[in-house]
């Protein structure tokens, strides 16, 4: 099993609900975020194009997070998720350094937080927050290895893009353009 | 007279008193482990809603945590508004509730050594004031000397209670300074509105054509929803808009032409759909009125003649007209909502109105369906005095066509020297910060200091409360029932709200106040049903649910009676127009003296130097409203000024420097604002999202962030046919220092 979500960036408006819905549905603390609106704009007036991302913790296959982890509070569960244990996080930050996709934060209660691809909720069969909320429906979120999972079919169809590939972090966020 | 009522934005007496009762703001638990959360998951109660956050009113589940705090909102999967999905605004709108900065208990203005202030006072004491204040105005100088002015759930009540008193003067800013124009230009091409939610058929259309309408941006959420589900479909989207939009970015056409200049590309589009017959020639036969003046009319607004003018290329004119008529009945120019610009609003969407008649996507699939909308029992209530005299007495024959009351022309009349037909004395205001809504804020502040009684109702101590005489805080739409929400869709449906959690504080549900007041001016028989609820569930039972199932369910659903989303072959129409037919020509503009064929006449342009001042929305804000939500706040906490690189280099003005803005009149922004340098908006304007720059500190978050595009709007473009208050005809200029002294005033 290996979880993946993918963005449509054709279809993102950059609302910014899947960032409220996963705040109020994981008790993000104000002022701050799992995920986050990009909005990229090329060209010159007027010939111009633009790409606007939904982006997360890429819930990396060679996580750098996991790897430099000291106390092993970093670390992965079924389906590739990319987990903190909060009590043997001891809030280092050699995670946060690592992460090219800067995807974590310090919690104010001491440890450091993240996307868990509402790991909870996808045990119960639901799928993440972010994808449930978004209007746009432009967010994708399945099994990989299951041909037939909403993000493999997605994927088949269109042409799909990763941030950063040159780390070698193989990151599991998948942006369709 | 002049200074006798001072905009207070000082500390309240009491203040301490105040702040100890604002200790209930949101906890953050920490969960340690997920069987903790799914622990909660399973102790959740939900209870049902429809949001208050905009005017899309979707409805949702409102769950709440074991220890019964408000958790989060989520939308119900049976509402056609939201699919499920509620848009950042809802899924936000526990913000609302948890705003440590809420209105908590009625105040008074008093004087106090000298000085204005407020003081806390009871219910009673405060609506026991607001009773008498408007008893002796309606005997000094009649009912009709009384205006409300309005916005959301709330207004029902409030316009029952004004039209018991014998005053018609209820104005919804959303009428005159948003989308009345839109509404009259659709009445008087079809006899008939677009309605909201719009009956747009997005979902299956194969062009959507928007014209300045920036969806996306503004997140009515059902259209965004189905703007997706075309994009998936692969329909074509053309935009029309001087600044790169979000929507511009998903077209396959960005028209992006010179601003003010609209109306000479949709006559160019008419001309090129007429003379190369594109257009529907048995839809317009069988149902259109005014064809051959509509032609005559267009004859000589070629491509190249709109190129002049729009900056748009002939070609680009050429070939998104035959995308449409490729496209044609399934395709939507669409209607727009806030579409009070330029003056000449209403002949704009009467263009826009008159294009979607040629394509014959009036009535039909892709185009604009036909809604349907669930008649509730109504309770039989006393007749209404009628009034002696109206809102259109005060300035007789303006704005002849406006169907609302029309909330400039109320504040006009409540102006001595305007010479009235009747003077306006007492405003109530619920739910709109009139200060950020009407433009020409000087204009407002003399009609208030000539009022007798300036009554706000609010959640948010918004700059009107300020102003005020009373205070009535409401609370939340998350803390009280409010009337069935049966608004026209696909198919005809109710939702309900009921209240999640008890009102914080000291603060009360709109239906109570304005029952409270009805009953201390005699007019208890308005509203029979001391609680809502007994009222909804009298109505619900009616036919055949109750409020328990609806407390269950939240939604219903009904089939539509008949068959007929879109119109069919057979059928005969009889449109509500004079000649019963879709008016290309319209007969009623010409009888009062209106152009029946809209014409492009050009507007001022910015004086060198100077930038035309754009404004529009984000997403995760709704107007004013939302900009102290903390949830919202955290997404968005100020607007930024878009200023093109060009114009940017010229002033060495760099992103994120401060700058301040000098409109035409003189008039200075009260606060900076950041500078975002980008290509996405044109070297003539400027652009901001509305709503931002607060002036009062009582609202934490947001005080003093951003600018208020209102402040600087002091030109006002009205529109003669219905009043609309045009507000981009203003043009602002950057100030980039500013002397300590300066910055003090």
């Amino acid at each position: 099993m290996r979880y993946a979500m993918a963005v449509d960036t054709r279809k993102c408006v950059g609302c910014s609900d899947c960032v409220v819905a996963c705040q109020t549905e994981n008790e993000i603390p104000i002022g701050f975020c799992r995920d986050w609106i990009v909005e990229v704009t090329d060209g010159t007036y007027p010939q111009l194009e633009m790409e606007i991302r939904s982006e997360r913790c890429n819930h990396c296959k060679n996580a750098p997070c996991v790897r430099c982890c000291p106390t092993g509070a970093s670390h992965v569960v079924d389906g590739g998720i990319v987990l903190v244990t909060r009590n043997k996080c001891i809030g280092c930050g050699a995670c946060i350094a690592s992460c090219p996709y800067d995807a974590r934060y310090p919690h104010p209660a001491g440890y450091v937080d993240k996307c868990t691809f509402c790991e909870n909720r996808v045990k119960n069969g639901m799928s993440p927050a972010c994808v449930a909320v978004c209007p746009t429906r432009c967010l994708y979120f399945g099994d990989l290895d299951d041909p037939n999972s909403n993000v493999s079919v997605v994927l088949k169809k269109r042409k799909y893009k990763t941030l950063i590939p040159e780390a070698g972090t193989q990151p599991q966020l998948y942006f369709m353009i | 007279m002049s200074s006798r009522r001072e905009f207070i934005r000082i500390s309240f007496i009491g203040a301490g008193v105040l702040a100890a009762g604002a200790g209930t703001y949101k906890v953050f638990k920490t969960l340690s482990s997920p069987e903790e959360v799914k622990k909660l998951i399973v102790d959740l109660k939900r209870t049902p809603t429809y949001c208050e956050v905009c005017f899309w009113k979707c409805a949702g589940w409102v769950y709440k945590t074991s220890e019964g705090k408000i958790w989060k909102i989520i939308g119900n999967d049976e509402d056609q508004h939201c699919r499920g999905r509620f848009c950042p605004r809802g899924t936000g709108g526990v913000g609302m509730y948890y705003d440590e900065d809420r209105l908590k208990t009625p105040l008074i203005r008093v004087e106090d050594r000298g000085r204005q202030v407020f003081r806390e006072a009871s219910w009673d004491e405060a609506l026991d004031l607001v009773a008498g204040k408007i008893k002796e105005i309606s005997v000094k100088y009649g009912p009709e000397s009384l205006a409300l002015f309005t916005h959301g759930s709330g207004s029902s009540y409030y316009s029952t209670l004004f039209k018991a008193l014998g005053s018609e003067n209820i104005a919804e800013p959303s009428y005159a300074q948003c989308r009345g124009p839109r509404d009259e230009a659709f009445f008087a091409t079809f006899g008939e509105e677009v309605y909201s939610p719009e009956i747009t058929d997005i979902r299956d259309t194969k062009c959507l054509v928007l014209i300045g309408s920036h969806l996306g941006e503004n997140m009515h959420n059902g259209q965004v929803q189905e703007m997706s589900d075309a994009i998936d479909k692969g329909a074509t989207i053309i935009t029309v808009d001087p600044r790169f939009s979000t929507a511009a970015g998903k077209s396959k056409f960005w028209l992006p032409l010179k601003p003010a200049t609209d109306i000479a590309l949709l006559l160019a589009w008419m001309h090129e759909i007429i003379y190369n017959e594109y257009y529907d020639k048995k839809y317009v036969e069988k149902y259109c009125s005014g064809f051959d003046q509509l032609k005559a009319h267009v004859k000589d607004f070629t491509p190249e003649w709109a190129y002049g003018i729009t900056a748009i290329r002939p070609d680009l004119i050429r070939r998104t007209a035959k995308e449409m008529a490729d496209a044609s009945p399934a395709v939507i120019v669409h209607p727009g909502r806030h579409v009070t610009w330029y003056g000449d609003d209403t002949q704009r969407v009467r263009a826009i109105a008159i294009l979607n008649a040629l394509l014959g996507s009036w009535g039909s699939r892709g185009g604009f369906y036909r809604p349907a909308k669930f008649e509730l029992p109504a309770v039989s209530l006393p007749l209404y005095k009628i009034p002696s005299k109206t809102w259109s007495d005060a300035f007789p024959g303006k704005y002849p066509v406006a169907s609302s009351p029309v909330s400039n022309a109320l504040i006009e009349a409540s102006i001595p020297e305007n010479n009235p037909g009747f003077l306006i004395k007492g405003w109530f205001v619920n739910g709109t910060n009139l200060m950020l809504t009407i433009p020409d804020q000087t204009n407002t502040l003399k009609a208030i200091q000539n009022l007798e009684l300036l009554v706000a109702v609010d959640t948010m101590p918004m700059e009107i409360t300020g102003w005020a005489d009373v205070i009535l805080p409401e609370c939340t739409y998350l803390e009280r029932f409010d009337a069935l929400r049966a608004a026209p869709h696909r198919k005809p449906a109710i939702a309900l709200r009921m209240p999640a959690v008890e009102p914080l504080n000291n603060t009360k549900p709109g239906y109570w106040i304005a029952r409270q007041l009805a009953l201390k001016l005699g007019f208890e028989d308005y509203f029979p049903y001391e609680k809502l609820e007994d009222q909804l569930d009298w109505q619900l039972k009616k036919i055949g649910s109750s409020l328990e199932e609806m407390k269950r369910i939240g939604v219903k659903t009904f089939d539509r009676e008949l068959d007929d989303l879109y119109y069919t072959d057979n059928e005969i129409i009889e449109f509500p127009t004079d000649s019963g037919k879709i008016e290309l020509y319209s007969t009623y503009f010409e009888q009062y003296g209106f152009d029946p064929l809209p014409k492009y006449v050009a507007h001022e342009e910015p004086p060198p130097g100077y930038y035309r001042l754009n404004y529009g929305r984000a997403p995760m804000h709704t107007f004013s409203r939302t900009s102290n939500n903390p949830n919202l706040t955290d997404l968005m906490d100020e607007n930024t000024l878009w200023i093109n690189p060009k114009v940017a280099k010229e002033w060495g003005i760099k992103t994120d420097q401060m700058v301040w803005l000098r409109n035409q009149d003189e008039v200075v922004s009260e606060f900076p604002v950041k500078v975002r340098v980008t290509e996405r908006i044109r070297w003539d304007s400027v652009y901001m999202v509305h709503g931002f720059g607060h002036a009062r500190k009582q609202m934490k978050r947001c005080y003093g962030k951003g600018a208020s595009d209102t402040q600087l709007i002091t030109k006002v473009l009205n529109d003669p046919i219905m009043g609309g208050t045009g507000m981009r005809g203003n043009f602002v200029t950057f100030i980039t220092e500013k002397s300590e002294t300066e910055v003090a005033s």
